[in-house]
């Protein structure tokens, strides 16, 4: 047996900490205000249109959903896998999955047209909706993830965290799933009409993840600390793993429809015509969100690589991931549905056009609400639970052999 | 179901003297001129390109009109229950010029993504939105393969007592299903007529003998769309 691994509340009388949940309680009242005013007046105040009828809350509200899935991956290293290293981050790892996933569906739920029926969406169920899966598959997770976490913290149940974890892992991989289908299963949508949709948003939860994971470890912990050691090295490996998978699907998803002629038409407009967002593509998605991140990973091959190289590459995973989102969701609405094929068409419902769409304040405020309620979730989460381990320097781990 | 008619028989006489105008009153005043929707008949129209005229939106302002669909706050979120469509064929260089509105399909894409069953399909298979069932989530607006729907985006007034319209929710053509119910034609199919076009035929299309599916059975008719294989409703003649 191992030295045994003890726990800390932690901010206790610490400005610091207080001062970042004032921070967070005003970016989440602000959202609130944002989703009031989209609300009250209806969705004409926002930028979306009945072409692009899915907008920034959606990327931010995916966005948050898929990270939440992917946190949870460094639980299930420790206790479905067996890494010794990762266990005792599994804590953080749960409480986070559920926050992130908390941000998610808040930003979800107010950005509908009705958010006052919410109780519909809860008691009135048409089972061949993806959504309706979802719903049970997020209520799921929450609770699964609630009850792996109380099992890990209660001694006298702890032997039961293994079966709880490996049920939390099944579940997060079948709810990304579900999540990649919405869009999968669109036979509508030329840019989302393809199961590959389902891997792609495993593979980029556990990029988007790991790389928020890594950041709140540096949070918590100091740059040094979380992100020099043996942990940092373990979690880099990682990282270069999932952003080399990310890549590797999305070079998929887009062979895929560049190989049918059907689908040039948006390849054409996603790869090279699309403005905005084939810079978003290039630039963000796979310059800044996947090669730069290897780059920083892989290069110098040596153990010193500093610290801060990780957090840079981790910070630039989460800003290529919500880029990707917004390609995703954005992008695809924007190409016109084709009704008539071998027909130019023309309407004044904007039949045949590129769709435009401006993000506005409302929809930024609203999404950057969904991130700083799971800040506050995770905060009240460490301030009052035995969540964070106190050291991960790696002795008190698992020493690399 | 004579308990369920007497009840709304009762309803409407109680609406037309304590409460005249109140919505219960036209509402109920429609389901008394008919039965429930039954899966005996299947509505369903036939738009005849080679008649339907570039330069005519007769049946987009008769449906307007019709549905008290006023304008919005710019034409990116303007509702459109149906548009017309101007074509051209990339290789000939023929021109077409046609309505497109919801298909009212078989197997309808946005009835399968309704969380709620907000979209549903009558056994008549009209197509519909329950507006007070409907949150507003808008992921049917992403399954239609024929952009046949739109959100309301904002606040709406003077709507017509038999079609109403939400902010907040979604909403497409309901085949006028008002007109229908009591034995009429939808007001776009009216206003071509009335043209003396007759591009737009309705009619059931599980009735052999009517004027829809004798045409359908005489000459070569398309659907939109036709590999999805969703069975609309609305067939296309001179594609």
């Amino acid at each position: 047996m191992k030295n045994q691994q003890t726990f800390q509340i932690i901010g206790q009388a610490s400005p610091r900490f207080y001062s970042l949940a004032a921070v967070a309680a005003g970016v989440l009242g602000l959202g609130l205000i944002a989703a009031w005013y989209m609300e009250y007046n209806g969705h004409w105040v926002t930028g979306m249109n009945n072409q692009v009828v899915w907008g920034l809350p959606h990327v931010f509200a995916v966005f948050l959903i898929v990270a939440a899935s992917g946190v949870l991956n460094m639980a299930s290293i420790g206790s479905v896998f067996g890494q010794a290293a990762y266990k005792p981050l599994a804590r953080l790892s749960g409480l986070m999955a559920i926050a992130l996933l908390l941000g998610g569906l808040a930003v979800l739920v107010l950005d509908l047209g009705r958010p006052d029926r919410l109780i519909i969406a809860m008691t009135s169920f048409n089972f061949r909706s993806i959504f309706a899966w979802n719903i049970f598959l997020y209520t799921g997770f929450i609770a699964i993830v609630a009850l792996y976490l109380w099992l890990l913290m209660e001694r006298r149940l702890m032997k039961w965290s293994g079966k709880a974890g490996l049920l939390a892992f099944v579940w997060r991989l079948v709810l990304t799933t579900g999540t990649g289908c919405i869009f999968g299963f669109l036979v509508a949508r030329e840019a989302y009409n393809s199961a590959i949709m389902a891997p792609l948003f495993i593979a980029m939860s556990l990029a988007i993840g790991l790389a928020i994971f890594m950041l709140a470890l540096a949070a918590c912990y100091g740059r040094e600390v979380a992100l020099g050691g043996a942990m940092g090295r373990r979690m880099a490996r990682l990282l270069t793993i999932f952003v080399a998978v990310v890549l590797y699907f999305t070079t998929l998803q887009h062979l895929t429809g560049l190989y049918g002629a059907g689908s040039y038409g948006i390849e054409r407009f996603l790869l090279l015509e699309g403005g905005a967002i084939t810079a978003m593509f290039w630039l963000l998605q796979v310059g800044a969100g996947g090669i730069v991140p290897l780059a920083l990973l892989l290069w110098p091959l040596s153990r010193q690589r500093p610290p801060g190289w990780s957090l840079s590459a981790a910070v630039l995973v989460i800003l290529g991931g919500l880029a990707q989102v917004y390609v995703i969701i954005i992008g695809g609405q924007s190409y016109p549905l084709n009704l008539f094929p071998g027909y130019e068409i023309s309407s004044s419902f904007f039949d045949g056009a590129i769709a435009s769409y401006g993000p506005s304040w409302p929809e930024l405020v609203l999404g950057l609400g969904g991130i700083a309620l799971a800040a506050m979730v995770v905060m009240l989460g460490l301030r009052i639970l035995p969540i964070l381990p106190t050291s991960i320097v790696e002795k008190a781990v698992d020493p690399p052999k | 179901m004579t308990g369920r008619r007497d009840f709304l028989a009762g309803a409407a006489a109680l609406a037309l003297t304590i409460a005249p105008g109140v919505t219960l009153y036209p509402m109920a005043q429609a389901a008394l001129t008919s039965g429930p929707a039954s899966a005996k008949n299947r509505w369903g129209m036939l738009i005849d390109a080679n008649r339907c005229k570039a330069d005519c939106s007769a049946c987009v302002g008769a449906c307007g009109e019709e549905n008290a669909i006023g304008p919005a706050h710019g034409p990116a979120i303007q509702a459109q229950w149906i548009r017309k469509v101007d074509l051209r064929h990339k290789g000939s260089g023929r021109k077409l010029s046609l309505p497109v509105m919801c298909q009212h399909c078989a197997e309808p894409p946005c009835a399968d993504v309704c969380p709620t069953g907000a979209s549903f399909k009558r056994a008549d298979g009209i197509v519909l939105v329950d507006k007070h069932r409907c949150i507003g989530c808008r992921y049917c607006m992403l399954a239609c393969p024929y952009k046949a729907r739109s959100f309301v985006h904002e606040t709406v007034t003077d709507q017509a007592p038999h079609a109403p319209r939400g902010k907040g929710t979604v909403e497409s053509c309901t085949l006028c299903v008002h007109r229908v119910d009591a034995g009429g034609t939808p007001a776009c199919v009216e206003a071509c007529a009335g043209l003396g076009h007759g591009a737009i035929i309705f009619g059931d299309l599980n009735d052999p003998t009517s004027e829809i599916s004798k045409r359908l059975a005489e000459y070569p008719s398309a659907a939109i769309r036709a590999d999805l294989g969703l069975d609309p409703g609305v067939r296309y003649q001179g594609l």
